[in-house]
């Protein structure tokens, strides 16, 4: 066969050859240039040549191989009972379809996981509202049993550029209404060109670390004063886009910026009418966005090292600038710095042991408009800015597979105002030890006790209150990786 | 004008002096044979400690910027890194090693899985969807997944086609020799039964001709508890049961003591290379597991 071929080739060269050289001046020089390149010629086409039937042979070697394989399997089955019809080896990657489920996570194949949460908890407090003392939203807000959240979560691959996610959280008021919310929603580019993301919806704003994290994955029963009294009981979470750049430096270091319409309840100390249309002790206005510099802006840099092998820190600062409803012209500035640390050993069991640190500072500056005067109100209150800080750190020790133990300090500091006397700005620190029981990825059990101590300021006397919570958390369906 | 176009041709050749492929392995295991197949041309990089649990690595940002980087992506496929390989994925903003992709290689697809349960419970534990995903224990399969990488290798960089291919072959060869060697040794405890810790050799079982169906954890991925033990203490006794195998992140204690009750020996079994010390490849990793295993059966330490 391969002669065959060789003389075949051969003669069709020399043929070529042969036409060409008729039409060529017959000069020395040139015919024996002529013979360099039908030379050069035959030895491609001999390798080529070689090169394919190489291929061919292994090919068949690969088959024969397959053959056997599939003959020793077919002799006894295996002691585990797999099943008889295995899924055939599927072809090596090919170009996407619509057809093509694209796996995001999850234990089946198919175009979205769905997983429903259920967290809730049971407290026992001496407050005799702990809704006085927890920061609202996903927080224990009545005496015994309390349904923190039933989040339902969609995600997956919208198609190859993008993917998507929606959460929804419905919860049950003390009054034992439903309420139904949308968390987030939103669709995040996959791979865009020069490093970037973009994602779009209504989605968490990147400050900070306990604001991007829902409810479940807490360490802790409860959201962090700080981020209750800054960030809103329910975080800081509006529609808006975001874009974020990973640079090109040694380590990890991401520049986010998020551009939301930071309004209503979720924009917490941004245009927020408040409860009866009242924020920070004066009435609220109905403020409308009048440019691009009326939206709440959230940049965030985020940078991470392994310090070793077994630790890693993740430092970041962020941002929340935006108009509030207090005033024509009030703007709210936030600011915070976050430190993670963890650590892990090599040969860590199921992810333990471990320990991880995290802290979070923030500083509010409001400006608080000066009201209107309103029939029946003697003094309307002037303009004021707060200034207000806060800070929350928190250790937690997985010390055992499945057990960690946490404990969590927070302070609120509150610029004192003869004025404004609104409960929320209350002085206070708390104190949270914890215990949690993983029975396995999928449900939890956590007891912790908290003690909290609220300073005196005109108009409150200082308080103090402590109470018992047990939580318990199950997942049911295919639920998306944490982030670190 | 002559200094010009040498600063040119200079600057045209510097991507070349960096032409090594920037390969990301998800495992030690896979990052051990793109070594070996790959040499000098490629770069490799693990994601995964070959001594810690792939069932759960951390997703550190620092493993997204190798994935950011990466031209080449191999994962096992079988769902061992789907508790945080995707949320890395996520941010990894690399368009290189997206699905469908000839720079995404799922090295799974290339070989039938043993175990894919019918119905899917998690009452029944931490059980894969798609099958028992530490199918490397077979030599076999690991020869398959060779040839794959080799293949995607090829694809992806067609200079060094010729390369990876012939390194491949000879890898495979080394492997086919090695085999012979390892059935050798296995074959006097054909058919014996062999605890573990974790259902994680069933393809070795397989290939090798042993039982090792005696398992400390109840279900996969629930912590043994003493009742259970005490059964597969007296089962192991009724079977002969000579050895116990133990994964150096599973709890090591346990393990000793019940080996001790049922007069076998423990064995530190690492999946990857490297997880055990002097196995830095495949074969060498293989060959520990099997010495210290024919070792055990014949009743020796």
């Amino acid at each position: 066969m391969k002669t065959y071929l060789c003389s075949f080739s051969l003669a069709l060269t020399l043929f070529a050859a042969s036409t060409h050289a008729a039409d060529a001046p017959a000069a020395p020089a040139t015919s024996e240039a002529a013979l360099e390149r039908l030379q050069k010629t035959l030895h491609e086409m001999e390798s080529r040549h070689q090169q394919e039937m190489d291929a061919l042979r292994r090919q068949i070697a690969d088959q024969r191989a397959a053959i056997e394989k599939l003959q020793a399997s077919t002799s006894p089955a295996p002691a585990a009972g797999a099943q008889a019809a295995a899924p055939p080896p599927a072809a090596p990657s090919r170009p996407w379809s619509p057809s093509d489920p694209i796996r995001v996570a999850g234990n089946a194949q198919g175009f979205m996981n769905i997983s429903f949460d259920g967290l809730f908890t049971a407290a026992a407090t001496t407050a005799p509202r702990p809704g006085d003392f927890e920061m609202g939203g996903h927080d224990p807000s009545q005496r015994g049993f309390n349904v923190q959240g039933l989040e339902t979560v969609f995600d997956g691959a919208v198609d190859p550029w993008f993917k998507g996610q929606a959460n929804f959280v419905s919860q049950i008021t003390d009054g034992g209404d439903t309420t139904f919310e949308a968390e987030e929603a939103w669709l995040q580019t996959s791979s865009l060109p020069g490093n970037l993301q973009a994602k779009g919806g209504l989605f968490l704003g990147p400050f900070g670390r306990l604001n991007q994290q829902h409810a479940h994955a807490w360490d802790f029963v409860n959201q962090s004063i700080v981020n209750g009294r800054f960030l809103g009981g329910d975080g800081l979470r509006n529609p808006g886009a975001q874009f974020s750049w990973l640079a090109p430096l040694p380590w990890f270091s991401e520049l986010t910026v998020a551009i939301q319409n930071g309004s209503g309840e979720t924009a917490y100390s941004f245009r927020n009418r408040g409860d009866g249309d009242t924020f920070m002790g004066r009435p609220t206005l109905d403020r409308n966005l009048r440019g691009f510099g009326d939206l709440l802006y959230v940049p965030r840099w985020e940078n991470s090292f392994d310090l070793t092998d077994e630790q890693t820190v993740v430092l970041g600062t962020s941002a929340a600038l935006g108009p509030n409803d207090t005033g024509p012209n009030a703007r709210t500035e936030i600011y915070g710095v976050d430190l993670t640390w963890k650590w892990k050993p090599s040969d860590s069991s199921g992810g333990f042991p471990f320990v991880k640190w995290q802290s979070e500072a923030m500083l509010r500056r409001f400006e608080a408009g000066a009201a209107d005067p309103l029939p029946g109100v003697a003094d309307p209150l002037p303009d004021e800015t707060f200034r207000d800080w806060g800070a929350y750190s928190q250790v937690v020790w997985g010390f055992a597979k499945g057990w960690t133990a946490g404990l969590r300090g927070e302070y609120l500091h509150m610029e004192v105002s003869p004025l404004t006397t609104d409960a929320t700005r209350q002085q206070r620190w708390r104190v949270s030890p914890n215990l949690t029981w993983y029975l396995s990825e999928f449900s939890k059990l956590r007891l912790q006790w908290d003690h909290d101590e609220l300073g005196s300021m005109p108009g409150f006397d200082s308080r103090r209150a402590d109470a018992v919570f047990l939580q318990f958390e199950f997942l049911l369906g295919a639920h998306g990786a944490h982030k670190f | 004008m002559k200094s010009l176009i040498l600063t040119f041709a200079l600057l045209l050749a510097a991507p070349l002096a960096h032409a090594k492929l920037q390969v990301v392995a998800t495992l030690p295991d896979l990052g051990a044979l793109a070594s070996r197949i790959g040499g000098d041309r490629v770069e490799v990089t693990v994601l995964a400690k070959p001594t810690e649990d792939p069932h759960f690595v951390d997703p550190k940002p620092s493993l997204i910027l190798k994935l950011n980087r990466a031209d080449a992506l191999i994962e096992g496929g079988a769902d061992l890194e789907v508790g945080w390989l995707p949320a890395l994925l996520d941010s990894a903003r690399n368009p290189r090693i997206q699905p469908g992709t000839t720079g995404r290689i799922a090295v799974a697809s290339a070989i039938p899985l043993l175990e894919v349960p019918s119905a899917l419970s998690r009452a029944e534990g931490d059980i894969h969807a798609k099958g028992n995903p530490h199918f490397m224990m077979d030599p076999e399969r690991a020869i398959t997944v060779a040839r794959r990488i080799a293949e995607a290798l090829a694809a992806l960089d067609p200079p060094g086609a010729a390369a990876y291919r012939e390194r491949g072959a000879s890898l495979e060869a080394e492997i086919r020799a090695a085999m012979a060697r390892w059935k050798a040794v296995l074959a006097p405890s054909a058919g014996k039964h062999v605890a573990a810790y974790h259902n994680s050799w069933v393809y070795f079982a397989e290939r090798f001709g042993l039982k090792i169906d005696l398992f400390l954890e109840p279900k996969p991925g629930v912590p043994p508890s003493p009742s259970h033990l005490a059964k597969v203490i007296e089962d192991a006794k009724a079977l002969g049961v000579r050895a116990v195998l133990v994964e150096p992140f599973q709890d090591r204690k346990t393990a000793d003591f019940v080996a001790q009750r049922m007069g076998a020996t423990s064995i530190v079994a690492a999946q990857f290379p490297n997880g055990v010390p002097g196995t830095p490849g495949y074969v060498e990793l293989l060959d520990a597991l099997v010495t210290r295993l024919a070792t055990a059966m014949k009743g020796g330490g």
